[in-house]
């Protein structure tokens, strides 16, 4: 095997079958849900309480909770994240201290969701007493997407060139002034990306907001922040597996919405990085 | 008149010192080149005069620097003032990714001046002579424009902020040679109320720009003084070798 034509085409065969194997799933997974879900797809389904139950009506408490709980935890994790994605790229110095913190955020993008639950069980709803809420399920999800706001908007500040920043402070411009109207409007994309991202894994975890908001069966929409609601992955998980006799399509009918709605928002980050990265050429 | 005295200065990064027991005397609205070879402090020596090394962690300053009066290494010296006052143009023509007008005003929104905003863009581009060419498009990105124009907006970018000195480091390096002759005569015409301190690698370019030359070498400020006697009759043994390309 020296002859490097024969070799050059092993090596390909192998990375496109690699390649392909991603795709495969990915697009069975996405067949598979049209199928079986989009007769069960109509207005009612989507705006209708869960009735007979969870047997007949729709998801809309379902859809609303997890819309809910998505906002919460941008709101929460997202100046968080990007305040700190800001103080590590423009601020903090090469330390002990520093490393340690970003050691600590590759490390919680690690953390199984299951146990963010937990966490969230003993921190938010025992030990702050906001009970099994909306308020305790977006803080759950915030962190638990935090490592992900932090990462991406780091990478795009970081992609900022640092001679600009050099020009910025030559023209008498602070360390804050130069971020503030220099190197956020030029990462903004990709801290877009982050954000969008982040939405998406919070719209479709389930364990987190197992213990801390998610609502077995509760066919209202909430008031405040102190209520629980139902949520798209856990009411998939509960007429996928504790309630008998669902008809097929309603389940893969859940299943193709709250995909829709995850594979929107990862659309939607494609489309501005892609818009972004047209504009801009250094 | 002096616009810089340099008095005894010693700069060290962490342990290495980089600038030792430098002197010398920036004349007013003069041309003033610093010519040396490769790493032996041109750069630092300029950003000492904005204090732009105090972004670098670990380094250390001692002496003294007289700009306007007042020695601007002091610890309670406004660097929002002292760097308004002394511009800096750097290697790499490298414009904002915003628009020309944007380019320019960026100094000025950032010291919070909102008035006559379009009259100063038209000074500063005036001032560079890019004025006729872009008036019409002063609202496309800066990005799309030629090295040379990149440059001259760099240039204005500066002046927008009205300083009194400019300091240019290598500013023709990524020029081709006419647009080099041509930022040249700029530098001339800026001259007359500019007081200009050029690193330059290229000595033909100080001898044809400079009023005064100073010639470093491993840290040291071997020779200054007029451009013509520099070129002529040096009296250092180093600095003729250099310029007669003994050197690297
Ligand atoms: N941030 C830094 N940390 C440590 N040493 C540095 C740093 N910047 C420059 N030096 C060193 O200081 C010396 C002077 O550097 P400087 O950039 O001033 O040289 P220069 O004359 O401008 O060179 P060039 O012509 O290559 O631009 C060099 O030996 C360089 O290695
Ligand atoms: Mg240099």
């Amino acid at each position: 095997m020296k002859n490097p034509k024969i070799t050059e085409k092993v090596a390909f065969f192998f990375l496109f079958l690699a390649t392909l194997l991603i795709v495969v799933p990915v697009g069975l997974i996405v067949i598979i849900i049209i199928r079986k879900g989009l007769p069960a797809i109509n207005w009612k389904f989507l705006t209708d309480i869960p009735r007979e139950g969870m047997r007949q009506g729709g998801i809309f408490p379902a859809i609303v909770g997890t819309l809910y709980l998505v906002l919460g935890a941008i709101s929460f994790a997202l100046p968080i994240g990007l305040m700190s994605a800001i103080y590590l790229s423009e601020y903090a110095k090469d330390n002990f201290f520093s490393r340690l913190i970003k050691l600590a955020i590759v490390n919680l993008a690690g953390v199984p969701s299951v146990v963010y639950g937990l966490f969230g069980l003993a921190l938010f709803v025992v030990f702050f007493k906001f009970g099994a809420s909306i308020l305790s399920g977006s803080l759950t999800l915030g962190i638990m997407i935090l490592p992900i706001i932090i990462t991406a908007s780091r990478e795009a500040l970081e992609s900022v060139p640092y001679h600009f920043r050099e020009v910025s402070w030559s023209l008498g411009a602070s360390k804050w002034q130069t971020i503030r109207y220099l190197v956020l409007p030029n990462a903004i994309s990709g801290i877009l990306t982050g954000i969008i991202l982040g939405l998406g894994r919070a719209a479709g975890e389930t364990a987190p907001i197992l213990f801390t908001v998610a609502a077995f069966y509760l066919p209202q929409l909430p008031k405040s922040i102190f209520d629980q609601v139902m949520a798209l992955p856990y009411h998939l998980y509960v007429i996928s597996t504790q309630v008998p006799n669902v008809e097929e399509k309603l389940r893969y009918g859940t299943a193709l919405v709250l995909l829709m709605i995850v594979l929107f928002m990862n659309l939607v980050a494609i489309i501005i990085r892609y818009k972004f990265r047209k504009k801009k050429k250094w | 008149m002096n616009a810089i005295e340099v008095k005894e200065l010693n700069f060290w990064y962490g342990s290495f010192q980089a600038l030792k027991d430098i002197n010398a005397n920036f004349k007013e609205k003069k041309i003033t080149a610093i010519i040396g070879p490769s790493g032996c402090g041109k750069s630092t020596l300029l950003r000492v005069f904005n204090r732009m090394n105090d972004l670098i962690e670990g380094v250390t300053t001692r002496g003294e620097v007289i700009i306007n009066g007042q020695n601007i290494l002091n610890k309670d010296i406004d660097l929002v003032k002292l760097r308004r006052d002394v511009g800096m143009v750097f290697q790499r023509p490298n414009p904002f990714p915003l628009s020309i007008y944007e380019n320019i005003v960026f100094g000025l929104k950032i010291h919070g001046l909102k008035d006559n905003l379009n009259e100063v863009v038209e000074k500063s581009l005036k001032a560079v002579f890019l004025w006729d060419n872009l008036k019409d498009r002063l609202h496309q990105s800066a990005l799309s424009l030629s090295l040379e124009q990149k440059q001259r907006l760099c240039i204005a970018r500066v002046l927008a902020v009205r300083p009194r000195i400019l300091l240019m480091d290598e500013p023709c390096s990524a020029l081709d040679p006419q647009a080099t002759l041509r930022i040249e005569e700029l530098m001339r015409e800026l001259k007359n109320n500019y007081t200009i301190i050029i690193v330059t690698h290229n000595m033909q370019q100080a001898a044809r720009i400079s009023d005064e030359v100073g010639f470093m070498l491993l840290g040291e400020l071997v020779e200054f003084g007029k451009t013509e006697e520099i070129f002529t009759r040096p009296k250092d043994k180093r600095t003729e070798d250099y310029i007669s390309g003994r050197y690297g």
